[in-house]
């Protein structure tokens, strides 16, 4: 029986891993602006596109720094261009503006790809094989726990000790007030892009290498999932966001174990009904009180 | 004007319609580009209108309208399949378990009242929840249902995930402008009801609608359930159009572009729906298409750069956004094309700040 679950069990919680590292830039940006950033799983799309066609020019090494670079662009570009000419628009404006974003960079990308799946690139050392007991699997699901867990703890350093962490702690608190205290907003909200963007990066490397095949609306369903985890983490708690999307990679591939496959992303979205009604604030979420 | 004179002059332009609809049907064909843009843009209309009834009128950010078209449309799907035929269907699950066919019209109704009844058993729970929290609620129970309907033990109900067709479809474009007319119109009448004032007091300040005495949560109730309904005579309007079904094109980027529509019409208006839906699949089936096929000027010596496949999208989405962005009111705001014909009473406006 532990043979059986054992690959399951590891890819469940490499996958966990990867969405975490998305769910994490839903959370912050969900944090600051109290927006769900649909357009965040196609950043994470597009970020796995630049790997496909700057890896057919340049060495892998070089191509790594190069996607993160790129996708933190185009992360910062669409707040600057869709988000934040919204700022004082009701909520469902800013909303239905991530929505169009969504569709129009699935549609792009559909465009420059010809609507065709890609072959993504293989990336040495990380997508070697290896055999845990027994079961053979690739180097990035052992990879990407670590990396995620020292990333996060990395973020949580920043966010705890410096200055703009600081600074991103008032803004979530009270947006107003942090903007009268004299914090430059626009430059916080950057910075949460900016991050939320490298981290989706880095898990479309990871999670890329494991799924090898990249269309446009790929990242749709990963994205959805992150979000899930964000708010089955409690919205804007990163830990919660890490420990929601473990919980949910794992509970995804035990159900695929048990040969329920077709319900595996139906999974993630009843975990998420289930905990808006009970626990709207999640594991680890602030409670909110709300003013009349 | 009287009531009974604008009663009559409605009826004359709906009359009027219908011939001009005769008329177009006979010259061009009903193969032709234009009955195939009306057909779509007329179920399209009438989903953006359910919708709209939700997000626009009574503010609930629901993005599951995907989710009850493809119960509408597996509804009647299902239902209708001749008995010859279903072998051939059903050829995985030795032709189903359905042992009964009903008529078309049967079928349509049916659709939307198992819509309908989902919406009700959904809408306990998830109607409590708040904007974004909804949406993304809304949206889950959207991916299940599709996941339910794609199981392989319902196969022999859904036939899993395999084609459903041989259903009976529409070759007029009558029928379905029929069928959008009266489902829209009777949205209209809900909406100058006293349950639509209840539905717009309710978007407008849920605090103070319930200090009005409006019972929140059985009027969110009943617009969450009337859309749905009519989401579902929409599915199933889809399916006769398309002439063969899967669940898997059902997806949320459907809701999405639905919600759009909603949007470039204007949210809380049913006419500027109306005409976003025809807009929206006239420029992205027909007016656009040019877009996609490459083109040369000059006798052939010069390549417009960009044009190739897949750029009619581009250009649409980035239309979407600059309204989206620029234009956040849409075509139509909160009027409706009515009241652009009827001087407003004086001293409305003042009345209403």
């Amino acid at each position: 029986m532990i043979d059986k679950m054992l690959p399951y069990l590891l890819s469940g919680i490499s996958v966990g891993g990867q969405y975490a590292l998305i769910a994490v830039g839903y959370t912050m940006v969900y944090g600051i602006l109290r927006l769900i950033n649909f357009a965040h799983g196609d950043i994470f799309t597009a970020a796995g596109f630049f790997m496909v066609y700057i890896a057919a020019a340049l060495p892998v090494p070089l191509a790594i720094p190069l996607v993160v670079i790129l996708t933190v662009l185009l992360g910062v570009t669409v707040e600057r261009v869709a988000y934040k000419p919204l700022r004082s628009a009701p909520r469902m404006s800013v909303m239905i503006s991530a929505i169009g974003v969504s569709y129009l960079l699935q549609n792009l990308m559909w465009y420059v790809t010809g609507g065709l799946a890609k072959q993504y690139p293989v990336i040495p050392w990380i997508s070697d094989s290896v055999t845990i007991g027994s079961a053979t699997t690739k180097m990035v699901t052992l990879i990407t726990p670590v990396l995620t867990i020292l990333l996060v703890l990395a973020l949580v350093t920043i966010i705890q000790k410096t200055k703009i962490g600081m600074a991103m702690r008032a803004v979530s608190k009270d947006f107003e007030t942090a903007q009268l205290m004299g914090i430059k907003i626009n430059s916080v909200i950057s910075t949460t892009f900016v991050i939320g963007s490298l981290l989706a990066a880095v898990g479309s490397v990871l999670y890329f290498s494991n799924y090898t095949s990249v269309t446009p609306t790929v990242g749709a369903m990963p994205g959805l999932k992150a979000f899930v985890a964000a708010v089955f983490g409690g919205i804007g708690s990163i830990p919660g966001a890490v420990i929601g999307a473990f919980i949910i990679g794992i509970c995804e591939n035990i159900i695929k174990a048990l040969g329920y496959t077709t319900f595996s992303d139906a999974f993630t979205f009843a975990l998420l009904i289930v905990i808006l009604l009970f626990k709207p604030t999640g594991l680890f979420g602030e409670k909110t009180s709300e003013k009349v | 004007m009287k009531k009974s004179t604008k009663n009559l002059i409605n009826i004359g332009l709906l009359i009027l319609m219908f011939v001009v609809l005769y008329f177009l049907e006979q010259h061009f064909g009903r193969r032709s580009m234009l009955i195939t843009v009306l057909k779509k843009g007329a179920i399209y209309a009438l989903i953006a209108v359910s919708m709209n009834l939700l997000n626009g009128f009574t503010g609930l950010f629901s993005l599951g309208q995907a989710g009850f078209m493809l119960v509408g449309a597996y509804t009647y799907a299902v239902l209708t399949i001749p008995m010859a035929k279903r072998m051939a269907v059903y050829q995985y699950y030795e032709g189903g378990i359905i042992n009964f066919t009903v008529p078309a019209i049967v079928g349509i109704l049916a659709a939307g009242l198992l819509a309908a009844l989902l919406a009700a058993l959904i809408g306990l729970p998830v109607l409590r929840l708040k904007s974004d929290y909804l949406a993304i609620a809304t949206l889950g129970f959207a991916e299940i249902i599709r996941a339910i309907i794609q199981w392989d033990t319902l196969g022999p109900i859904t036939n899993g995930s395999n084609l459903l067709k041989t259903y009976p479809t529409f070759k007029s474009v009558i029928p379905v402008f029929a069928a959008a007319t009266i489902c829209i119109a009777v949205i209209v009448f809900l909406i100058n009801s006293t349950y639509g004032r209840a539905f717009k007091a309710i978007r407008d300040d849920e605090i103070a609608a319930e200090a009005m005495g409006i019972n929140l949560f059985h009027h969110k109730q009943m617009a969450f359930v009337i859309s749905s309904f009519f989401a579902g005579i929409g599915g199933a309007l889809l399916a006769m159009y398309q002439g063969s079904l899967q669940a898997n094109a059902f997806k949320s980027s459907m809701t999405y572009e639905i919600l759009l529509i909603v949007v470039i019409g204007g949210m809380g208006s049913i006419s500027g729906s109306v005409m976003a839906s025809f807009l929206f699949i006239a420029c992205s089936e027909w007016w656009l298409r040019f877009l996609d096929t490459e083109m040369y000027l000059f006798g052939g010596t010069f390549k417009v750069p960009l044009m190739r496949s897949g750029f009619r999208m581009v250009v649409f989405s980035v239309v979407i956004m600059i309204v989206v962005l620029f234009f956040r009111k849409g075509i139509m705001g909160e009027r409706e094309l009515w009241d652009l014909f009827t001087p407003r009473r004086k001293n409305k406006e003042g009345v209403k700040q």
